[in-house]
């Protein structure tokens, strides 16, 4: 375990081993503990402890980028020697500006929220997590499968224009999916604070769900109103955010958001934003650059009115700073927003489910993946719980579907937006809160055997 | 046989001591990976970064439960820190235990293994590269006659150093080298943007050689035809809807062996300990050896010892040879790939799959280079066969259940075929089906001529995440009866 001072000390130490025009270092440590079960036991059960140290070197209008993780002064050396050599022998990047100075960057960060029952949660406490999953499983005569996954995460930025920022947070996320015969159930807490994830919750909402799933029958594919649950709302989002919401997809033409900012995208019921200071999600305010990350509100009542910068795509626009939503040095694929919120509203998954005439409630999604990026189109499975709803009401559990829908069409169909929001995972870099919504209509367009 | 990392066999020694008395079985991985990525973009360098990564992972078995933990720190004071922490937490494992662990016997060796490459793409110079990319990338632009948005060249190379010791009394060294390179070309209009790619998409790593590979590859030879064909396909016909029959080139072959053979006969996965990420399968153990998964004209293996696949080594990460198991002969689904403790269950020895993502990870059973035998036909007398379909090139975009039979995948181009005869370029080609019935249609493969083995880099799978480096061979082969142009 790397410790706050030894960080920082790796973290000058390196700074002052580069002799380019600009240096910056980035450390990504932690130490991560994950324990994972199935068929109602643990089998997988895992610590890993490291640290990655990134060394951006800049002459003039070349970048270098070198990474380690063995921290001895030779290895740190050796990579800044990388990272320079590698910057010395390019052609220019013509649109590059500077590293952030610390006026970009706004200055520390402070402490995070820090969850010490996380820290402090030990293998017995994941197991005996997980074991309460289980038995209520087995005592419904069903199989679980899942993991509980704590850790601690550190993030260290300094460049040699005076920027600092260190960050020491904590993660805790437990995953339930219950099977039986013929369907299956889903559930999951996702916290800062370990001792805040709501195990039995979690093993009841499953196994209720499991139990509900049972001998599902088979609908048509077709146009479906839709109740969509919190996971099922934060998968659109998240790719809403990953294709489009980001400045370089913008400016490439590549973003559903390129030529048309202020422009309604999506019915008025839908408003998105992106804050990585809010508590209410998983916190983490300053970017890989070091930058405080700002509010960035990136759709209001279906009008999209901004996207997220970092240093390198603000650089390109005349008067514009970065928002603090840069990844990490290695990453080609530009500033995402990672703490995604979506605006609730003030139903309830019941008075939904009530409105409905004829649909499906939709438990979540499974394996989204775009097929047109500017049309924002996806396609993907339900999982884990699919339900007819006739004449408001549940009727029972249908076999899965599968959906090819366009992300902004579907947002542009919100009948009720649910007023309790859910915290979902974005592919395992930021979270999303999300409503459960009513659709008036989304497409499916294929169906599997169970 | 040459030893190069006498502080791992060392270290690996004293560990094993230390744990002997203390477990049913444990194993120390060591692993050293240096990597470059280099990527050119519009004129400009995108990106290069060199990395390195090193640290081990200790596994143990006790009273049939697995405990695994990992450090990059060095040194003999971690390594038995970390055995303690992996024995803490089996002992954590063991209070939610099912079945005990039982591994499946395998012959423990010393032996050290390089994969063959000519040119180490590691050392050759940076400027070589990057001269090669951005002339690549230029002619991509010259071909978009500014269609092309964004036109992109890249390179990776990879060596991974590794060791495997046991407590059992294996050693085992191995060197993994790793190059590829391509383009890709995005043309913009208005709401719509098409790729086109080359070799394939996956533009960095596609095989275990070196710098030769890339050579081989001439990317400025099919740089203009990438930015004219993603400019071109702006303006191509749509997708029809209805049914068709389908010719997939061997490049999108590659990605539905992968997800609808592949995935699908990883027996960790059958046996349920995936079902909490990415699901289960659909060939349960009752099929094995009696469920017809696809047509005579299918024959899948999996196949570790075919030379210079991403998916090729000499050892998996449990010490098992590297094997050639037949997974569907000739339509009838036969075997699965296995581990040592999956195996065992079936009352078999492991044909070694087990491979980690790193030092960092406990091993899974992975794909290895999963291959569909040629058959015997041309890609023109395939095509003149046909007459009405759609010959399509290049995975993007992939969807399968959680099952793996309902899947919908999307390509980057494709083209009408008429009365044996190709016509016009098609954009946003996709096509669904459910995985037997869709095997169960193809009725013609093509020969050896055709046949090409890809790389997949980006295979993942499992909690922590893991992703593998697999490859797939293929020829062109047609399917009858395909849905196509979903969703339109």
């Amino acid at each position: 375990m790397m410790m706050r001072e030894r960080v920082l000390e790796v973290l000058e130490k390196t700074l002052r081993f580069g002799a380019a025009d600009q240096t910056e270092v980035v450390i990504i440590g932690g130490d991560t503990y994950l324990t994972r079960y199935a068929t109602n036991y643990i089998h997988q059960n895992t610590a890993e402890s490291n640290a990655e140290v990134f060394v951006r070197s800049v002459f003039g209008k070349k970048i270098g980028v070198a990474t380690t993780n063995a921290l001895d002064d030779g290895s740190l050396q050796g990579a800044v020697r990388a990272s320079e050599d590698i910057a010395r022998v390019q052609p220019d990047i013509p649109d590059f500006v500077s590293l952030p100075s610390p006026e970009d960057a706004g200055g520390p960060v402070g402490d995070l929220v820090f969850g010490r029952s996380t820290a402090e949660f030990s293998p017995e406490d994941r197991a005996a997590a997980v074991g309460r999953v289980t038995a209520l499983a087995a005592r419904h005569g069903f199989e679980a499968a899942g993991a509980f996954q704590t850790g601690v995460v550190r993030l260290a930025v300094g460049n040699s224009l005076g920027v600092r920022q260190y960050g020491e947070t904590t993660r805790a996320s437990l995953t339930a999916i219950v099977m039986g015969p013929s369907g299956s159930g889903y559930a999951d807490g996702l916290s800062v604070e370990a001792s805040t994830i709501d195990v039995d919750r979690v093993a009841e909402t499953a196994v209720r769900k499991c139990r509900d799933a049972q001998d599902p029958v088979a609908v048509e594919p077709g146009d479906y109103e839709v109740v969509l649950e919190p996971a099922a709302v934060a998968d659109l989002v998240g790719f809403l955010g990953y294709l489009g919401l980001g400045a370089l997809a913008l400016q490439e033409g590549r973003s559903f958001a390129s030529g048309r900012l202020g422009q309604k995208v999506t019915g008025e019921d839908f408003t998105l934003w992106d804050d990585g200071s809010d508590p209410a999600g998983l916190p983490f305010p300053f970017d890989f650059e070091g930058v405080r990350r700002r509010k960035v509100v990136l759709i209001e009542s279906g009008v999209v009115k901004n996207v997220v910068y970092d240093s390198f795509t603000a650089g390109r626009e005349a008067g514009r700073k970065s928002t603090g939503h840069a990844l990490p040095p290695m990453y080609h694929y530009g500033p995402l927003p990672l703490n995604m919120f979506v605006k609730t509203g003030d139903a309830t998954l019941e008075e939904m489910v009530k409105g409905t005439r004829r649909g499906l409630l939709v438990t979540r999604f499974h394996y989204t993946n775009p097929l047109h990026p500017v049309l924002t189109t996806i396609t993907g499975m339900t999982r884990d719980g699919t339900f007819l709803i006739e004449e408001g009401r549940v009727k029972g559990p249908v076999k899965n579907l599968r959906f090819t829908n366009s992300i902004l069409d579907a947002l542009s169909e919100i009948e009720a937006v649910s007023s309790e929001a859910r915290l979902s995972e974005m592919f395992g870099l930021g979270a999303i809160s999300a409503p459960a919504m009513k659709l008036r209509k989304f497409t499916f367009t294929g169906a599997t055997q169970f | 046989m040459r030893f190069k990392h006498d502080e791992w066999r060392k270290l690996s020694e004293q560990a094993l001591e230390y744990l002997r008395p203390k477990v049913d079985y444990a194993d120390i991985r060591f692993v050293s990976r240096r990597g470059q990525r280099v990527s050119v973009k519009n004129g400009a360098v995108e990106g290069v970064t060199a990395s390195s990564d090193t640290g081990f992972g200790v596994r143990v078995l006790r009273d049939g439960a697995w405990g695994f933990a990992s450090s990059s720190t060095p040194g003999l004071e971690e390594v038995l820190a970390v055995a303690d922490r992996a024995l803490g937490i089996a002992k954590a494992s063991a209070t939610v235990k099912g079945e005990r662990a039982v591994l499946a016997p395998v012959d423990p060796v010393e032996d050290a293994w390089s994969s063959p490459y000519k040119e180490d793409p590691l050392e050759v110079k940076l400027e070589e590269k990057l001269g090669l990319l951005l002339e690549a990338e230029k002619l991509v632009r010259k071909g978009g006659e500014g269609k092309v948005m964004v036109a992109q060249a890249g390179t990776g190379a990879r060596r991974e150093e590794k060791s495997f010791a046991s407590t059992e009394g294996a050693y085992i060294e191995q060197e993994i080298v790793e190059c590829g390179a391509g383009l890709s070309a995005y043309a913009v209009g208005p709401g719509e943007l098409q790729r086109r790619t080359y070799p394939n998409a996956d533009r960095e790593l596609s095989g275990c050689y070196g710098w030769e590979a890339v050579k081989r590859l001439d990317l400025l030879g099919s740089a203009e035809r990438v930015g004219r064909e993603a400019g071109q396909l702006l303006e191509a016909k749509p997708c029809p809807s209805g049914e068709k029959d389908v010719i997939l080139d061997s490049t999108q072959m590659v990605l539905q062996i992968h997800e609808s053979c592949g995935h699908p006969t990883e027996l960790d996965r059958v046996f349920g300990t995936e079902a909490g990420y990415a699901g289960t399968s659909f060939l349960t153990p009752e099929k094995l050896g009696k469920f017809r998964y696809g047509s005579e004209n299918v024959t899948l293996v999996a196949d570790a010892t075919v030379p210079h696949g991403l998916g090729t080594f000499k050892y998996d990460d449990e010490g098992v040879r590297a094997q050639r198991t037949v997974l569907v002969d000739r339509g009838l689904f036969t075997n699965y790939m296995t581990s040592r403790e999956t195996a065992q269950r079936l009352g078999q020895t492991s044909n070694g799959t087990m491979r980690a993502d790193g030092w960092n990870r406990p091993p899974l059973i992975r794909m290895t280079n999963i291959n569909l035998e040629p058959g015997d036909w041309t890609l023109e007398e395939m095509i003149r066969d046909t007459k009405d379909g759609l010959l399509m090139e290049i995975n993007k975009s992939w969807s399968i259940d959680d099952r793996r039979l309902n899947f919908q995948f999307g390509c980057e181009v494709a083209w009408e075929i008429k009365d044996g005869a190709l016509g016009e370029m098609i954009k946003n080609p996709n096509y669904t089906g459910i995985t037997p019935e869709f095997w169960g249609g193809c009725d013609a493969v093509a020969d050896r001529k055709h046949w090409k083995l890809w790389g997949t880099p980006n295979c993942g799978k499992g909690e922590p995440s893991q992703i593998a480096h697999v490859g797939h061979g293929a020829a062109p082969t047609r399917f009858r009866k395909v849905k196509v142009g979903v969703g339109r």
